[in-house]
Order: C-alpha cells, then sequence, then structure tokens
C-alpha cells in the first residue's frame, strides 16, 4: 500500500476517530466541476476520496450513481480523463489519498499495465473494481499490488468466516464493508449489526474496516462511524450534486458549495463518532 | 518437449474456473461470488444424480414434449435447389422455444438449493415466458425484467407473463432491451441474494451458468444427431443456428464440435447493416471485453463503454455472446456470420409460404444463412438447422413492418 494511505490512517488513528471517505463520479456533472468539487472535499472534511470511473453497465449500483456515470459519459468523460483528474488534484494536494472506484471493462480496454503505470505518475494509491473477486486475482489485483497500489476488497454480509481469508488474502490499503447485500443507495442498515460484523472481520485482518452503504447524514455518519475505522458516503454526494443541477443537467454556483456544505456535515459526524464511542 | 499440446477435443471446456481459453469466468460482485460458489456444487451434484436425470427426462418427455421432431423441408429444399434443409423442431416445445429445456433444468437446481423466488431477465420474451411457466409449475414466486422497448414489440409474451402470475419489470435504462434487462436482474439478485435464484436465459454471464445452460440445450444436438443418422443414416455436412447469447446454438452445436466432417456456422444479427453501430454482431464487428460475469466478444467503444446495439429481434438484440462461443470463433472451430434484419424478414416470409411453418425472427437469422449457401451445395449435402422458436410473438411487428394493419382491418 501506498505510504500516503498508511500515513492517513496513522494520523486519524492519533486522532482517535474514524476516516470520511467521500465518493464522487469522475467527470460528473463535466471534467471541470468535478475537479472543482473534488479539490473542496479536503478542506470540508474528506480524508480520503473516492473517485468514480464511469462505466455504461453499473451493474452494482442504485439510480443516483447510474445516473451520475451517464451524466459523466455523457460530457465526455473517459478513463484516460478519469486519470487526468488525479493529476490535476494531486498537484495541490500531496496527501489525501484517491482510490478509484469502478468495473473492470474499461481498465482491460486501456490495458493493464498502461493503466497501472499511469496510475503510479498520477499519484493514485488504491482500487475498488467491483467485479473482480479474489478468484480473478490475477486480472489486475496481483500485478496492481506489484506496481505499488492497494487492491481494496469489498466485504459483505454473505462473506462468512469460510470466505473471509480469502476476501482478505490479497486486500490491501483498508477493507470495505458494503454493510448490506443490494445496490447502492440502499437504505442505512442497523449500527449495531454493522459493529458485530466489523469486530468479526477485525478477528481476520489488521487492516482499518470503513463502513458503506446507506450512510447519508452528518447522524448516520456519527452513528456508523462509532463502529467502524472509516465510513464511506458516495449516493447522498451524488445525490447533492444532482439537486444543484440544472434541467439540461449544467453545474450551477450551487454545485460545488453544496457538496462542501454537506461533506462539512458529514465530517463533524465522523468527529463526534470519537466521543459516542467512548461513551 | 516443444510441441504445441494437441486439442484432441472441442468439448471439454471450460476448466475449473469457468475459462474456454481467455473467454468466460466469474467477474461478479463479492455479494455474489459465495452464491455462485454454492450453485456450482449443487450443479456438480446433481450432474451426476440419477435422480436430477430421471425428472429431467420425465418432464422433458411429458411437460415439454421432446423429443422434438426432425422435419425435412422438402419445399424448402425444392424451392432452393441445392442441399437438403432438415429442421430441428423447438418451436414445437411447450411455450414454442428451446428456452423451456433449460428453465425445467435450473428450476429443478433452484428447488434443490431451497430458493423460494425466480428472478429472470428476457429480451423476446420467450425466456420470460418459459421462466414463467416453469414458476407456475412449481408454484414459486416470478420477477422478470424486460427491456421497455421489448416490452412494447413483444406485446404477446408480456401477456403471457403475467396471465402465469409473473410480475413483469420493464426496464428504462440504456435502449430499454437485454442487456439493460440483465443489468436490473443483477441488481435485484444482489439484493435479494438469499431467497432468490438468478434463472439466466442463455449460455452466457458468470461460471457455471454457460456450462450449466449449454449442458440442459445440447439435448437439442444429441436427439438431432441421433435422428439425423436415423433419417439419413449419416451425419449433416453443415449445423447452423441463430445466436443471440447462444443457448440454442451451442445446444445444437456441441454434440457435433468434434465431428470433423461437419461444418458449422453462428448466424448474429447484422441488423441494419456493420458499418454503423445498428447491429449486435459481438463476434464479427466486437472486441473482447468483460460484461456480466464473463469475458467475451462485445460491441463497445475505444473506452470501454458497451454500446447498445440493434436488433429488429429481441432476442439477438445484445451487445454480446456466450464464452464459449467466443471460443470457438477464436479457435476457427465454428464460422460466424452476420445476416441484416431484411434478409431475415425475407426469410420469415418464405418459410410461412413454403412450409406453413410461421418462425420466430431469431431462426429467421438462421434460416436467411441457408438461403444463401443452399444454392451452392450439392443436392446430395444435408443441412441441420436448429427452429428455435415459433413465430407468434412476432406477428405484430412484422406485420406492421410489412404494412398489413392491424387484424381485423
Ligand atoms: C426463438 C429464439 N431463438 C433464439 C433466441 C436467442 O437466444 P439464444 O442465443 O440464447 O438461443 C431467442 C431469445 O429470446 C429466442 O426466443
Amino acid at each position: 500500500m501506498t505510504a500516503r494511505m498508511d500515513k492517513k490512517f496513522a494520523d486519524l488513528a492519533s486522532e482517535g476517530r474514524p476516516a470520511l471517505v467521500t465518493y464522487i463520479m469522475g467527470g460528473d456533472p463535466d471534467f471541470e466541476t468535478s475537479l472543482a468539487i473534488m479539490k473542496a472535499l479536503p478542506s470540508a472534511g474528506s480524508d480520503i476520496i473516492e473517485l468514480g470511473m464511469p462505466f455504461s453497465d453499473p451493474m452494482a449500483d442504485g439510480p443516483a450513481i447510474q445516473m451520475a456515470g451517464q451524466r459523466a459519459l455523457k460530457a465526455g468523460q473517459t478513463l484516460g480523463k478519469t486519470l487526468e483528474l488525479a493529476r490535476r488534484f494531486r498537484q495541490d494536494d500531496p496527501d489525501t489519498p484517491i482510490v478509484l472506484m469502478g468495473y473492470y471493462n474499461p481498465i482491460y480496454i486501456y490495458g493493464v499495465d498502461r493503466f497501472l503505470k499511469d496510475a503510479v505518475d498520477v499519484g493514485l494509491d488504491g482500487l475498488i473494481v467491483v467485479d473482480l473477486p479474489p478468484e480473478m486475482d490475477d486480472e489486475l489485483c496481483l500485478p496492481a499490488l506489484e506496481a505499488g497500489i492497494s487492491f481494496i476488497r469489498l466485504a459483505t454480509p454473505t462473506t462468512d468466516d469460510r470466505r473471509l481469508p480469502k476476501v482478505l488474502e490479497n486486500t490491501s490499503g483498508f477493507v470495505y464493508y458494503v454493510s448490506m447485500n443490494g445496490i447502492t443507495g440502499s437504505a442505512l442498515p442497523d449500527p449495531s449489526l454493522v459493529g458485530a460484523a466489523v469486530r468479526r472481520i477485525k478477528s481476520h485482518t489488521s487492516l482499518p474496516v470503513c463502513v458503506g452503504f446507506g450512510v447519508k447524514t452528518e447522524e448516520h455518519a456519527r452513528a456508523i462511524g462509532a463502529a467502524a475505522d472509516g465510513v464511506v458516503v458516495g449516493t447522498a454526494i451524488v445525490n447533492q450534486i444532482a439537486s444543484s443541477l440544472t434541467a439540461e443537467g449544467h453545474a450551477t454556483e450551487a454545485t460545488v458549495p453544496g457538496v462542501a456544505a454537506l461533506v462539512r456535515g458529514l465530517s463533524a459526524g465522523t468527529k463526534a463518532a470519537r466521543l459516542a464511542a467512548a461513551e | 518437449m516443444n510441441e504445441t499440446p494437441k486439442l484432441n477435443s472441442f468439448r471439454s471446456g471450460p476448466d475449473e474456473d469457468g475459462r474456454f481459453g481467455i473467454f468466460g469466468g466469474r467477474f461478479v460482485a463479492e455479494t455474489l461470488m459465495p452464491l455462485i460458489l454454492d450453485l456450482q456444487a449443487e450443479w456438480d451434484n446433481a450432474k451426476t444424480d440419477p435422480t436430477f436425470k430421471a425428472e429431467m427426462d420425465t418432464l422433458g418427455k411429458h411437460y415439454i414434449g421432446r423429443p422434438s421432431p426432425l422435419y425435412f423441408a422438402e419445399r424448402l429444399t425444392e424451392h432452393l435447389g441445392g442441399a437438403k434443409i432438415y429442421f430441428k423442431r423447438e418451436e414445437l416445445n411447450h411455450t414454442g422455444s428451446h428456452k423451456i429445456n433449460n428453465c425445467i433444468g435450473q428450476i429443478l437446481l433452484a428447488k434443490r438449493m431451497g430458493k423460494t423466488r425466480i428472478i429472470a431477465e428476457t429480451g423476446a420474451g420467450q425466456h420470460g415466458v418459459a421462466t414463467a411457466t416453469v414458476c407456475a409449475r412449481f408454484g414459486l414466486p416470478c420477477v422478470v425484467y424486460m427491456g421497455a422497448t421489448d416490452v412494447a414489440r413483444q406485446s404477446p409474451n408480456v401477456f403471457r407473463m403475467k396471465l402465469l402470475g409473473a410480475e413483469v419489470k420493464p426496464v428504462t435504462a440504456g435502449n430499454g432491451t437485454l442487456k439493460d434487462a440483465m443489468n436490473e436482474a443483477m441488481r435485484d439478485w444482489v439484493t435479494n441474494v438469499d431467497s432468490t435464484y438468478y434463472l439466466i436465459g442463455t449460455a452466457a454471464g458468470m461460471h457455471p451458468y454457460p456450462e450449466m445452460v449449454r449442458d440442459f440445450q445440447s439435448v437439442i444436438g444429441i436427439e438431432a444427431r441421433a435422428q439425423m443418422l436415423e433419417a439419413e443414416g449419416r451425419l449433416p455436412d453443415l449445423v447452423i443456428a441463430a445466436v443471440g447469447g447462444g443457448s440454442n446454438a451451442i445446444g445444437i452445436f456441441h454434440p457435433f464440435l468434434d465431428d470433423e466432417s461437419v461444418k458449422i456456422v453462428g448466424v448474429e444479427a447484422g441488423g441494419k447493416g456493420l458499418e454503423g453501430d445498428e447491429h449486435c454482431a459481438s463476434i464479427t464487428a466486437g472486441a473482447p471485453g468483460v460484461l456480466h460475469g464473463n469475458r467475451t466478444y462485445l460491441l463497445q467503444d475505444g473506452d470501454g463503454q458497451i454500446k447498445e446495439g440493434h436488433s429488429i429481434s429481441a432476442g439477438l438484440d445484445y451487445p454480446g455472446i456466450g464464452p464459449e462461443h467466443a471460443w470457438l470463433a477464436n479457435v476457427g472451430r465454428v464460422e460466424y456470420v452476420p445476416i441484416k434484419d431484411d434478409e431475415a424478414l425475407e426469410a420469415f416470409q418464405l418459410l410461412t409460404r413454403l412450409e406453413g411453418i410461421i418462425p420466430a425472427l431469431e431462426p429467421s437469422h438462421a434460416l436467411a444463412e441457408i438461403i444463401k449457401r443452399a444454392p451452392k451445395m450439392g443436392k446430395d449435402e444435408i443441412i441441420l438447422m436448429n427452429l428455435s422458436g415459433r413465430g407468434d410473438k412476432d406477428i405484430f411487428t412484422v406485420g406492421k413492418i410489412l404494412g398489413m394493419g392491424q387484424a381485423g382491418e
């Protein structure tokens, strides 16, 4: 894993609070606005950025992220441009880890070797590729680890104790616990169940465990954050972007500030989670 | 030790990871992995279980109506003036197509796995109807995802599914065709993994579906091979079928793959021609990529985004193809060719008038290729075609294109 990701989790541990991991779709609603949103995230309180790579057929995503991907593709986003977003962001921000998230086909077509070389060059830290389970590690996971890029795996409620070791085997950076079976944008799960699941995963690994799916508000972030090493928020941010756009889907003056305000609230939630956990 | 390993059979795939050469595999979300491994185990178990085979055979005979006849199309043969043309009449099966062969097999597996809810995707609606049918027969609730475009152009089948008690959910994403229906079915599946069995309708998707569906459909080729030996005392010279995802084609091809004398041709949807984007010829005009759980030939752009494609036939309107076909194309055992919408329409009309058989638009594509080839072949040569479905579902689409107006007008 990259030094940047290591340092981030070490710093968070010394602060005694969970990470706020924020997801945006690269190129939504257009390249420049997306870059401006990305740049606004760290100062609003985001610790790690998940940058979505749009795909025509996002089989694991709900309507909000599907539509964000469609907006980005319509505005001309490509995998090359998503890497360019990361590069431009990295020019001013040497510290915030960036994790690319999406589906395998665009990477496969870009070429795995070329992709990893460019990913290292632009300063990426990790990858989440939804349709590459451990059975497919030869495709991208092992080459990515070789190149020094974390491969962050999803664990789900269906990942039982028998399967967890296999899922964790080549995982690095952090473990992303998807707190319910389903697609992105689902309802918030019961925090006490989440806590038990996180403890179960932690009994198999020393990696940080971040939890996502369903977190929308400051209060959710606090509740889930008290039970995990990090909280991932995606659909709520993507919805915030969508609600700020014109009828034709173009950015407005409210787009970037709207996201920043939402993230500040979520960040207050994760910061308060430390207190909640200590109670 | 430097010899290239000799391929002594085309019928040994896939390997244990579900690969046919570089194609196939299990490219799915982690949520689904445990379930797919369970399905694999159940399938491995069922394959060698005599009770399972007995159940399949009984239902095949008394419910589906197997074996389906092998029919010598005498007037069509005369008309084309070349090779003798035989049809394997899968359109006479219960529900009107080959799709039921696979549905019976999978619903028995779903039962064995203790699943209580069935979901499916459908294009032409034939698979949706077959799924709704077996769900009625086995008393399981059924949800069918169908692209909104297909709901409109295959309305008779939508009505049938509803009568059978299935819930039909129209999908408006993308072009509203088969690919979009499959995305939505997969979203349902990850959300309801515990209770739900995904009954995939073609020999595509993640391992073990391509292998499993092929084995359920191979009954077509096994019967046809024996029937042909009985009728003609020899194997056909050419076996031909239309390819959407590829289930009816692999079903009739597979038992002939190691018969060197038999030429095999798969017919893809050429839509409005291969020059633009309005076709579904994934092998002829696509490139290898990863979608819906497997690596295969896909219609896609330079950024790896999947294109929508087009075909007059809803059942062929899919920008991918089963992984075994991708491999068979690569190793050169099967030749894949495109047939355009208008050629398929002509073939549809010809068969209807000459033989009194209204074919579905899908096998009409295979028929159009026969119209091109048969006249150039000798009268002593034999063609075997999989007549995979009947055209009742297509009469409104065809009638509209031919300007026949509404029935009764
Ligand atoms: C009659 C018929 N033939 C062929 C197909 C194409 O599917 P496959 O390639 O899986 O046989 C369909 C699909 O709906 C169909 O209804």
